[in-house]
């Protein structure tokens, strides 16, 4: 039996709502913060969806993104040493299409079927970004899903699986541009979305001999609320039977987003369900799971439903805004700029900046961050395990406000955070609210990017209070 | 192992005003400093035997001393060891003169900070990962203030009402001091409600940026009368480095800087040292920013830990007080110009030892002290000198 076998999500904390300042809709949308993007959040869903488990059975990961940080240049190998990922397994980019999620999830699935892998991580993540004051900057959200697939605790089995192919210009965007481009409306409905998703739901269902009546739940990816819910009307599904689409807390997520309410289909399915998954772009797929008993033992971290639970409200539209780099004003602070870092020292020090191992004393078992060759306390040499401490929780120990920084963080929480387990590490907190920092308070790591500088995106950890 | 105590002589120091020196380049401000140093020593260029070059970003090598000043053809080191680099530039020339290698030494320090287009110090890290935070100085300190209030249970009022204190202390004993960049004093309410650079820290708790620079020159005891009859003896010199274990070692408290207590205990010992509250008439320490002479009065062992506070509230650290610390002014008057400020302090300490300090001048002083710091909490070089007169 092939399929899911658990599922793992994230929401960035921040959200557009109805007391944002210059945010003029009824619903909330969450976006990234200025130093997350789709690899980051990446990272941060499959660290959810692994809470724990063993990791050494997973043979690929497949990322899929229409944002991604590089044109060339892999995102997936970042996320799976971020994630300290093995590095015997494959790791594969999808990109350029909004059904790239669920063609990642498919061919994931498929390797497990081949044999090829026991387990597989599917990972997709979109910082969608509309034209400020656009119908898909309304409609749109940011976040991450993912989903380990195998054949041993299936939660959700694949049972079969149509994908249609399509070339069209309905909607699409140029390279190095920022937004997409659209046709007129109808045409993009009636000669592409609503046909091939209605297409390839109907050949799903009649090759497996079953009717719109045998399905739990229809997970359908739509661009707005309304194209969702006419189009599973058109379909014949009672509303009782679609999964929410989550507009006005989620947003469609771009190629996240099919999969990411498979998610949160999953954290409240029953055995013997069956979901149908439907996703546009470039042509349709239509993917039909069966719930099975195993889901009543999942182990689930935080979750989308726990993601979507924890939240602040920006205070500001402008804020977004500059996060997002479309207006970006005077800080009024005058700081060198920062420079672009070596591309040979990150390689050297790939262990400690992006798995952020610390080392352990064999001798007398001090835990030290950066990782030293001589004990920092007995002197040893040469006698250190390396420690993972981009999982641990940990706590503040002491901390300054940066006033002058420049960043787009103002006051910059520069903290000193001492580990569960021992380590003590010097970083910034970033997702923080300034009245609540406080000596002591519990955090735990986040990836994000730095900064870029000289053609490079510089990832670190940094530290966040834990989300409730 | 000998210490330094009585093997080296200082009879002659320069000190240009400090500030923002828009029209003098690093060349100027050494002359400067130097022909203020030469008359004082009754002596020309030529007979420098050697140099020592404290600077921390101002030029690379000894030649920036040799072509300001055109020594020709003698050795001179360059020095960098943070914001201690002046006052160990000058323990390296002490060592020169206490090995008998040379009879005239220069020890210089010299920074140019403001040819640059932004506030704050400019530091060019080498090329690296750069994933650490930027943290410039004020942040790095802010990291003991924070833990400071929290280790001893003040409020941010109570906290920033010591800082404050100690800041308009210091812009006081500036106010009488012609060579500072800063000359006015402060009122304690503009030191609480000045503009937050770090939290807690405000502008007022965080020195300027600032370019000067100080010269020595010294010599061994047994000729120091052939220069002048009020000549000074070093008669300790601790310098110190950090191996990081205030941040490779997670029970570091950041509420007093281990390094200060070493260096002070070298010192101390050298100069055979104490009690050093009673015996130590004053000192300079480096006030870069005010929860920094804050923690230096406890690690120096001038108030039990945790009293510094009340200290400062009764006034023991004033010009007027048991031990006064920076009379001159400290790096809150006249900014910090890096491999300048370790000299500037000896400068002060020389001129209070001679009774030469004009309207700041303590009673008969026997002996005083410099302490001058490079790094961040966890991370430290520490320097601490102590000078005396003459028998």
């Amino acid at each position: 039996m092939v399929g899911i076998t658990a599922t793992g999500a994230y929401v960035p904390l921040f959200r557009l709502g109805k007391d944002t300042a210059g945010w003029k809709a009824p619903g909330e949308r969450p976006v990234a913060n200025f130093d997350e993007d789709s690899l980051t959040m990446g990272v941060a869903a499959v660290l959810d969806c692994l809470n724990g488990r063993d990791r050494t059975l997973i043979g690929g990961l497949h990322f899929a993104t229409t944002t991604s940080p590089y044109a060339e240049k892999q995102s997936a190998s970042l996320i799976a040493i971020a994630c300290d990922l093995p590095q015997d397994m494959m790791a594969v980019d999808y990109a350029h299409s909004l059904r790239s999620g669920t063609v990642a999830l498919k061919t994931a699935l498929d390797s497990i079927k081949a044999g090829s892998a026991r387990q597989a991580i599917v990972v997709t993540a979109d910082t969608r970004q509309g034209a400020p004051r656009s119908n898909m900057e309304l409609n749109s959200g940011d976040g991450a899903v993912a989903l380990l697939v195998g054949d041993k605790d299936v939660v959700a089995q694949l049972v079969d699986s149509r994908s249609l192919t399509h070339e069209i210009l309905d909607v699409w965007r140029v390279s190095g541009e920022a937004y997409t481009h659209t046709w007129e409306d109808r045409f993009a409905t009636e000669e592409g979305y609503a046909k091939f998703v209605s297409l390839a739901v109907a050949e799903l269902l009649k090759k497996n001999n079953l009717t719109v009546k045998d399905i739990a739940k229809l997970i359908l990816s739509a661009p707005d609320p309304r194209k969702h819910r006419d189009t599973a009307r058109a379909l014949g599904f009672t509303p009782e039977q679609v999964q929410d689409p989550l507009f006005g807390s989620l947003g469609n997520t771009g190629c996240a987003n099919a999969t990411m309410l498979l998610a949160a289909a999953l954290e409240s399915a029953k055995p013997g369900d069956k979901l149908l998954v439907v996703n546009y772009g470039d042509g349709a797929d239509a993917m039909l799971f069966e719930v099975t008993p195993q889901v009543e033992k999942m182990k689930q971290g935080r979750g989308l439903k726990g993601y979507l639970a924890s939240k602040k409200l920006l205070p500001s539209y402008e804020t977004y805004l500059s996060w997002r780099g479309i207006y970006e004003p005077d800080t009024g602070v005058r700081r060198p700029p920062q420079p672009g870092p070596s591309a040979s020292a990150l390689h050297r020090e790939q262990a400690e900046v992006l798995r952020l191992q610390g080392s352990k004393c064999r001798n007398c078992g001090t835990v030290q961050y950066p990782p030293q060759r001589v004990c920092t306390r007995c002197h040893t040499k040469d006698q250190m395990d390396p420690v993972r401490l981009a999982e641990k929780k940990a706590s503040l120990y002491t901390y300054s406000m940066d006033y002058i920084a420049g960043s787009k963080d103002v006051p910059l929480v520069i903290s000193v955070i001492n580990f569960d387990g021992g380590g003590r590490m010097l970083c910034s907190m970033t997702d923080r609210d300034i009245n609540e920092v406080k000596v002591g308070m519990p955090l735990e790591l986040s990836f994000r990017r730095l900064y870029t500088a000289d053609g490079i995106h510089n990832y670190f950890w940094k530290a966040v209070p834990v989300r409730s | 192992m000998a210490g330094i105590r009585d093997r080296v002589a200082i009879v002659g120091m320069g000190c240009t005003k400090f500030g923002e020196r828009w029209g003098s380049g690093v060349d100027d401000l050494l002359v400067e400093a130097a022909t203020e140093a030469y008359e004082d020593a009754g002596i020309e260029a030529g007979e420098v035997q050697a140099a020592w070059l404290g600077t921390q970003q101002s030029g690379y090598s000894g030649q920036v001393l040799a072509k300001a000043l055109k020594l020709e053809y003698v050795p001179i080191t360059r020095v960098e060891n943070f914001c201690a680099t002046g006052a160990d530039a000058f323990r390296n020339g002490c060592y020169a003169i206490a090995a008998g290698i040379y009879d005239v030494v220069m020890v210089a320090g010299v920074e140019k900070l403001k040819d640059v287009p932004y506030t704050g110090l400019s530091v060019v890290d080498p090329m690296g990962s750069y994933v650490s935070p930027s943290t410039p100085p004020p942040v790095q300190f802010a990291l003991a203030a924070t833990r400071y209030f929290h280790h001893y249970g003040l409020s941010y009022e109570q906290g920033k009402l010591a800082l404050a204190r100690i800041a308009v202390k210091n812009h006081r004993n500036g106010s009488l001091n012609p060579k500072a960049h800063f000359q006015k004093e402060i009122t304690l309410e503009q030191a609480m409600s000045s503009p937050m650079i770090a939290w807690p820290l405000g502008l007022f708790d965080c020195c300027g940026v600032s370019d000067g620079s100080a010269i020595a020159i010294i010599t061994r005891p047994e000729i120091a009368k052939r220069f002048r009859d009020d000549y000074i003896l070093v008669k300790g010199m601790g310098v110190v480095c950090s191996a990081r274990q205030g941040l490779l070692q997670d029970d570091y408290d950041f509420v007093h800087f281990e390094e200060n207590v070493n260096a002070a205990r070298i010192a101390y010992d050298e100069a055979g040292i104490t009690d050093p509250p009673k015996q130590l008439d004053h000192s300079m320490v480096h006030d870069c920013f005010t929860i920094t002479e804050m923690v230096t009065y406890e690690d120096m062992g001038w108030c039990p830990r945790g009293t510094a506070k009340e200290h400062v509230e009764g006034g023991f650290f004033d010009l007027e007080g048991e031990i006064a610390v920076n009379v001159d002014g400290g790096l809150k008057s006249f900014g910090h110009p890096i491999g300048a400020s370790g000299i500037r302090m000896i400068y002060e300490v020389y001129k209070q030892l001679q009774g030469k300090a004009g309207k700041r001048q303590r009673k008969n002083p026997e002996l005083g002290a410099i302490h001058n710091i490079g790094g961040y909490p966890g991370s430290f070089t520490a320097a601490v000198g102590i000078f005396g007169k003459r028998d």
